[in-house]
Order: structure tokens, then sequence, then C-alpha cells
């Protein structure tokens, strides 16, 4: 008997089932990279047979942030830089629920990148999307960690000094094991790597490419794209680390010479998931622990019985 | 404070098993009858460096550290850094020794380790001065001699407490009991042997000292209880099953704690990289329906000051602590102060709507965690225990029967799927989580994967189902609502049959003592000195500090002509939380503060009540007195 019965629940659901039936007005410019974020993620869901409550979806702040009022699932709309904490942390509480959280690229890899690293390392059996579009959208565009150097900007009026940050790189050395590069133009692609990054057992980046039309008008719209796997011209195992860091390598600074490398970049299909290494270590129950405040019949621990004894 | 006290300290470096061995002492005269307090002192240092742990021991009930203390293991600093040469901090290994001459009174006895600190040295200190001064009887014995012979070096603890136990008249039998039950066989037995040629070779001295441990006898088994594992097991028994955080000096106690016992307790502990993390998976576990818990001290409840305005604005559950430490900054990592209150009631943006406890000792340290999540989880707001390093590492005995409790799973406010399907939703089917009307401020939650119960959680201020809004009348519609809470829990509060204040000595006095959290039953045992030396003072100690319990306070305040306000920081932040939540008293009111790492001892109180009511000269030490600004 479960108090939570939308989880694995067999129902078929599609697009709409995602869709607000009373849909606020979106914040998003028109022609930004964001609406495709929101309908990769649509046409994700049903297609793996999930339905809207069994989805956790935690956002961030910025433009970005906004998705969890535009996809119809339960929704946490967080504070800047720290969707990562909450939504790995109600995994834990109850893994049945499909945890997705997403956010900007100052989000993930600047306020954020902390909290980034070690949910990579720790590898939770969840999916991250980051909306990178170059640039602080909702404060009116200022330089953010993947502003390519030189870039200007009101906050940095003669151009970065700063090389930007490699979100690639970065994702595979902190621990994910499964990262991958998708746009906002493609999005069919992008539909395909949201199915497989939410279905994989671990920790699932997506460096998801959106153009931001109003503030960074000067940045590519992420077109013409390859796809590394569909390309002759790239021939790497995505299962090899020092291959992917390669590859990844090279995708992270063809993109600012204007060459739009998406693709898988690295999975590892072996490695246990966090909550599989806590449960085996004893250190956290088969059952999830949300269940069990509604389970009539659970027995609760005591600390007379259990604990207060060796004080005596 | 009676003849019939002991306050025995054991002294030396960090490493030296002072923490163990002091544990061990207060447990065995428990177990013979005593009602048993220790203090603890030490100093953020792994190896080496002076500590100390005091053993409060009486036939009558102790709620305090006394006023100095009159026995003395030292065993100096086995772990000094310079032991030949003056360092820096002067001689470190006879520091375990000589820092205690200013606290030993007068008659009291010293056993120090001659196998240690050299004698030389120990002439450089002026003990015999000192002692003739004072007329201490003093004891050198070769402690590590003698453990060396029956034992191991590291065994000069369990010499002295056979020492010890040979000049207070001590049955040995209690201590080789515990020895026996915490170690194997082959090191109990060594230590056994120690433990006896200590008492052997003290009874070789005529002893010149009239000190004996009293006799006493508990009507109902004791339990020996820290306030950080207080607190820890009143989480544990109101259901708490996950926790988050991040080591730092004092909270670690408590974190240690419960990381250690939550997997057989069917929950998850998890250690993260920051506290902002840290209070983040709080409220992400208690969002996904755990309840759940974070906490630190000063500098990382600093961190957690977003998150916890994310759980006010949520309104998602959750109960954090802060174990208080001498600030600002890195501050005193190991002294206990109380000078974040302020920062507790008040950090991170907005309104606050948060509820604050401060317990005074271990059996409030229990019961008001178990309140904390009650109240968190009722009414979908961060609750906060507030205590310091002296509460959290100080033990006391307790009749074990105190926490023969039920454990209290209830997770609040919060709808099955029946009751979700029975409830408001909008037209695309959203349940209206956070309605503009809900009883008591509050609308029970739906939890993520239950079916029909979704919405959006937004630190935004959020329209009824949870889409954003800038409309100023939901706006209003909403703070009103989640701020009516507090009104709500404060009648709660109120109606209870214990308050959680508490109130000591004649109703009738004209005097008053105010005080809060972890100085409370130190101003109580000062409030009976004064009035046996026939002063009328009566003392009211507050623990709820928000919600404010005004009708108490008002009540305290209003019945006595003058009243000084206790307090372990150098703003008078509570006495200024008085002037705020009531208007009115300043002029009654005048303040007693410290802020040196040392938490009062009664005797400071007696001396510090007295010059302010005679407005005599000011106390001695490092003590101030600060009259209230008027209203």
């Amino acid at each position: 008997m479960t108090a939570f019965s939308a989880i694995h629940d067999e129902r078929e659901s599609d697009k709409d089932d995602f869709t607000p039936g009373v849909e606020p007005q979106p914040t998003w410019c028109p022609g930004c990279g964001d609406f495709a974020v929101l309908k990769a993620l649509k046409g994700a869901m049903p297609e793996l047979g999930r339905s809207p409550e069994e989805v956790l979806l935690v956002t961030g702040i910025g433009c970005s942030g906004k998705l969890s009022s535009y996809f119809e699932s339960y929704g946490y709309h967080a504070i800047h830089g720290r969707a990562l904490p909450v939504a790995r942390a109600s995994k834990l509480a109850n893994p049945g629920l499909e945890v997705v959280a997403a956010g900007g690229d100052g989000d993930g890899y600047g306020i954020g990148g902390n909290h980034f690293m070690h949910t990579a390392r720790e590898n939770h059996d969840m999916t991250y999307i980051v909306f990178n579009n170059e640039i602080f959208g909702l404060t009116k565009g200022q330089t953010s960690p993947t502003s390519p150097k030189g870039h200007k900007s009101k906050t940095q009026p003669s151009g970065s000094a700063k090389d930007p940050v490699r979100p690639l790189t970065l994702s595979l050395a902190s621990g994910a094991s499964y990262v991958a590069r998708t746009a906002a133009t493609n999005p069919r692609q992008a539909q395909q790597i949201l199915a497989e990054a939410i279905e994989h057992d671990g920790f699932a980046h997506i460096d998801f490419l959106t153009q931001c039309p109003t503030w960074n008008k000067d940045a590519k719209e992420y077109v013409p794209y390859t796809d590394v796997q569909q390309s002759d011209e790239f021939e790497f195992d995505v299962e090899d680390r020092r291959e992917a860091a390669d590859m990844m390598y090279e995708a992270e600074t063809k993109l600012y010479e204007g060459e739009v490398l998406t693709g898988r970049f690295y999975v590892d299909s072996d490695r246990p998931s966090y909550g599989e290494e806590k449960r085996a270590t004893g250190e956290m129950p088969e059952e999830p622990v949300a269940e069990r405040y509604f389970a009539e019949d659970a027995e609760w621990e005591r600390t007379a019985d259990q604990l207060v004894e060796r004080h005596k | 404070m009676t003849d019939r006290t002991l306050m025995w300290r054991i002294s030396g470096g960090s490493g030296d098993g002072i923490d163990s061995t002091s544990q061990n002492f207060a447990k065995a005269l428990m177990r013979s009858g005593l009602n048993v307090f220790t203090h603890r002192h030490y100093p953020s240092r792994i190896r080496g460096g002076h500590t100390y742990v005091e053993v409060r021991a009486a036939d009558e009930p102790v709620r305090s550290r006394g006023d100095g203390f009159n026995f003395l293991l030292a065993l100096g600093d086995s772990f000094a850094r310079n032991p030949d040469d003056e360092a820096y901090y002067g001689k470190e290994e006879l520091k375990p020794l000589y820092e205690h001459f200013d606290d030993l009174n007068e008659g009291g006895v010293i056993v120090y380790d001659e196998g240690l600190l050299d004698e030389a040295d120990v002439t450089e200190t002026d003990l015999q001065a000192e002692a003739d001064e004072n007329g201490w009887h003093v004891y050198p014995m070769d402690l590590r001699g003698i453990a060396r012979e029956h034992g191991r070096e590291v065994m000069r603890n369990t010499a002295g407490v056979g020492a010890t136990a040979a000049m207070l008249d001590i049955d040995t039998g209690y201590f080789e009991e515990l020895i026996r039950d915490a170690m194997s066989e082959e090191v109990a037995e060594a230590n056994v042997e120690t433990l006896d040629a200590g008492y052997e070779a003290a009874q070789e001295f005529e002893f010149t000292h009239d000190l004996r441990v009293p006799e006493g006898s508990h009507d109902t088994e004791q339990a020996l209880m820290g306030g950080s594992a207080a607190i820890a097991y009143g989480a544990l028994d109101a259901g708490c099953r996950f926790i988050s955080g991040y080591p730092m000096t004092p909270w670690t106690d408590a974190f240690t704690i419960m990381s250690q016992n939550l997997p057989q307790f069917g929950g998850i502990s998890e250690q993260v990289e920051d506290e902002i993390a840290a209070a983040s998976l709080a409220i992400g576990a208690s969002h996904a329906g755990v309840k759940a818990m974070s906490g630190s001290s000063g500098g990382g409840f600093a961190l957690m000051s977003e998150p916890l305005g994310l759980a006010e604005m949520t309104e998602t559950p959750v109960v954090l602590l802060e174990a208080m430490r001498a600030g600002p900054s890195t501050g005193m990592p190991t002294k206990p102060e109380q000078a974040d209150l302020e920062h507790v009631l008040y950090t991170s943006q907005g309104d606050s709507c948060r509820v604050v406890f401060a317990p005074a000792n271990v059996r409030e340290a229990y019961e008001q965690t178990r309140k904390a999540f009650e109240l968190a989880y009722d009414y979908h707001l961060p609750a906060i225990v507030l205590y310091d390093q002296k509460l959290g590492g100080e033990m006391r005995s307790v009749p074990a029967e105190f926490f023969d409790r039920e454990p209290d799973p209830d997770p609040g406010a919060v709808l099955t799927e029946d009751e979700i399907a029975e409830a408001a939703h909008d037209n695309s089917g959203k349940y209206k989580r956070y309605a503009f009307e809900g009883e008591n401020g509050v609308n029970p939650r739906s939890i993520p994967g239950q079916e029909g119960g979704r919405f959006l959680a937004t630190g935004n201020e959020s329209q009824e189902v949870g889409h954003i809004t800038e409309d100023p009348n939901h706006r209003t519609m909403q703070m009103n609502r989640r701020l009516e809470k507090l009104d709500h829990i404060r009648e709660e509060l109120d109606d209870r049959e214990r308050s959680h204040q508490t109130y000591h000595g004649p109703a009738d006095a004209e005097h008053g003592i105010l005080v809060w959290g972890s100085q409370q039953d130190t101003v109580f045992e000062a409030v009976d000195r004064l009035n046996a030396r026939g002063t009328e003072v009566k003392a009211l100690g507050v623990s709820d500090l928000m919600p404010f319990p005004e009708l108490e306070v008002t009540a305290f305040l209003d019945s006595v002509e003058e009243c000084l306000v206790v307090e372990m920081n150098a703003s008078a932040q509570f006495r200024g939380l008085v002037q705020k939540e009531l208007g009115r008293f300043g002029p009654r009111m005048t303040s007693l503060l410290k802020y040196d790492g040392e938490s009062f001892e009664p005797g400071e109180i007696v001396e510090g009540f007295e010059s302010s009511i005679e407005r005599s000269q000011p106390p001695a030490g490092n003590m101030r007195i600060v009259p209230a600004s008027g209203d």
C-alpha cells in the first residue's frame, strides 16, 4: 500500500498532461530558447510513461527558473543556485519520485557551482538541465560564467577578461555519469537526450544551449549544429573517460569559434547511483522514508528503548 | 552550595582522556546515589592545550556549576608542544595545574602527576606559597609511573581516579564496573589494575583534608544526559528521520549523535558541501514528506539565512539547530556565548516568520526540540532550537523515566490522497496549497507523488496554487496569513499546562532577574542563595523567544520594582528584545553582561545582583552592568 499512488503509475500520458490547463502567460521573450526546453521535457515525460504527479521539477532563479510554472507537475521554485540540494534530498526522501532540476548557467555554474560539483560527485539518480545562454537574462544582460572571453556588458564594459567555464569538463571531473549537450535549435535531439537522461540511473547533466535573442544578440543562434554521434568527423568512445574528456574540450572550445557540437559526451551506465551506494552501506533504508509517515502500521523506534540505556 | 558538595576537576591536555574520564567519574558518582552536573572547558585544538571538566556532585539537586571548586586532579598536558621552553602561551605542560589556582577554593585538594611535571617547574608556579595561603592540601603522585607499571602510560587518568577515590572515600567498584562495561577484557584488566594501584598509592599519604564524597540515594534510576544528546533524542522521538549538516563546533556534537543513530532508526544523515546545501537538503527532504532537520553554529547558520527564508516563504516545515559560540566571525570556537539571538531571530530578508526556542537544560532541550518539530510541521514554518556550547556540552543526572516517552511521528498538517480528492483545486487541477484563507493561517500540504496534489512551491510571492504574483491584494493576504500563524502558535503555547518559561523564587519578591536560554539554572541557584541570606528576589527564565511570551514577561516585570537581565553577550540583546516586544519597562531593567567565553557562576550573579541593587562598586572579573535605555 503506497501513500503516493502517482508513482510508478502505469497509466498512459501525453504532452497535454504536462501542460497547465490554466497556463500562465510565459515571461520568456519571443524567440527564446527556453521554450525548446519546455517542449522537449513535455515530450520526453510521456515517452517514458511518466505521469505529472510522480515528477518533481525543482528550479532555480532566472528566466530558466520559470520552467516549473509552465510545466504541469509538482514543482519547487527554489532560490538562486540551490535547486540541486533541494532536489537531491527529495530524491533521497522518496526515491520513487522522478526528480528533475533546472536552472541557468549563472545558477548552475556560478552561484551554485559548489552544489553542481558535489551533486555530480555523489551521482544522485536525477536529471539536471542547465539552460546555457551565455548571459544573465532576467537581470538584463550581464556577463555570465559561460560568456566568451572579451564579452562586453554593462558590468564588464571593457570586455570580460575571464575564460568561460567549461561545463562539460567540469561535470565529468566532478563525477556526473551522463553528460550531454543539446541545443534549442535541435528539438528532436533535445527530446531524445532528455529522455535518455531521465532514464539514466545516476546524475545526468545536460548543457542545453538556449539562445537569448534579447540580451545576447551577438551570440550565435546555435546553428548550424553538429551531432557528434551522427558526424563521421568525430570518432570517440562515449564510455571512455579520456576520450570523452578530449571530445568535451574540443566542443567547449569550438563553441566560441562558432561551431556547435552537440550530443552525448559521456555515459557511464555501470556506476551505482548514490541511493544504491548509500543503501549498500546500510545508511539508507530500502523502503522510501516518506512512506513511513503515512503507513498506519509503521512501528517507530524509541530512544528510551535503544539509546537511553547507555546513559544509566 | 553546601560543604556536602564535591566539585572535582580533572585537567590535562586535549587528548589526555579528560572527557571520557570525567564522564565515567560523573556516572560512577551518579550510580552511587548522588546528583551530578558537569561543566566542560576545552580549547580549539585536537592535541594538547589546556582542557578540564568539572564534576559537581551532591546529595541534593545540582543544576549548575559551582563557585570555584574543591578538588583538582591535575594530569599536566602530555601533548605540550614546548615542554622545555618558555612557549608563547606560557609553560603549556604546567597549565593544567597553575591555571586553576585562581578558582580552587580555600581548603581544597590538589593531586598532580609528578611523573609528568618536573619538580623544579612546579616550584616555579608558586604552588607552595599559594597552598599555604589558601590552606590547600597538596599530594604529588607519580601517576605516570603507576600507569606505566600496571598498564600503559595513557592510563594516568585512571590512576588519578583511583587516587581520588582513596582520598574522598569512594567505592572503586563503581569505576571498575564502568571500565569493564566499556573496554575489551585485556584493556579493562590493565585499567582496573592501574585504578587499584592509584588507590593504594594514595593511601600512603596521611590525609590532612576533611573533604569526603557525600552519600546519597536516588528514588529512581538516573541517566547521565548531555544537552546535545537530549536535543538529538528529542528529534528522534519527534519522528525526525533526516538530517543534513556540515561540521562546526559546537553543533557537531548533535549532528554526530544523529548521524550515528539514524541508520538503525530507519533514517538518513547527509554530510554535505556547505551549510547552504545543508539547510536546502533538509527543506527538500521535508518537501518530499520526511520530518527533517539541519543546524550549525553561528557562522554556518549565517549561510543558512537564505534557505531559512525560502522555508518561511514556501511554508516548508524544517527544524534548525543553532549552537552558539563566542563571535563575531570565528570568534572563540569552543567557548559559549549568547550573542546570536538577534542573528537567529531576524536573519534572512523580509519579515521573520519562525519559531525560536532556547532551552535551559537537558530536560527542556529534549522537550522543546520535540515541540519545535510539532509546531514546524503543524504550522509549516522553520522552528529553531537555539543553544550554546554550555548546554550542549554539559551533562547532568536526570531520572531515566523522563525519557521513557512515546514517539510522535505525526507529519502534521498533511493531506492523504483521499483528503486531496475533496480539497479545492484550480481549473487545471492544481491543489490550492496556498489558499488565501487557511485554518489558523495553515493550508495542509500535499506531498509530491500523491495523486491530485500537484502545486508549485516558490520563493516568490504566490497565488493559491503557487503561481507567482505581484498583485498587491494577493500579496497582503498571503503575508497576513503566514504571519497569523505566529499568533496562533503563541496562543497554543500560552494554553499549555506547562509553560516553557520557568519561575523561581518567592512570588511576592520585589526584585526580579530575567534570564534566557542556558543561563537559567545558574541564575536559579543564585536566587536561592540570595533568598537564603534574606534578599527577596525571584527569577523568570525565558525559553520562548519567537513568538515572544508577551503576557508572561509583562506580568513578571509588572510585579517587580527592579529587574536585572542576565545574559552572555555585550549588547544586551535579550533586554533589547523585551523592550521591543513590550514597549515599556526600560527604566526598570538593568543588564548584567558577560562575554569572556566563560559561563556565569552562581556567585557571580549574586555579586552582580548586589552591586546593581546597591549601586555599589562594579562587579569583579569581566562582568559589566549596563542600565537599559528609557522608553
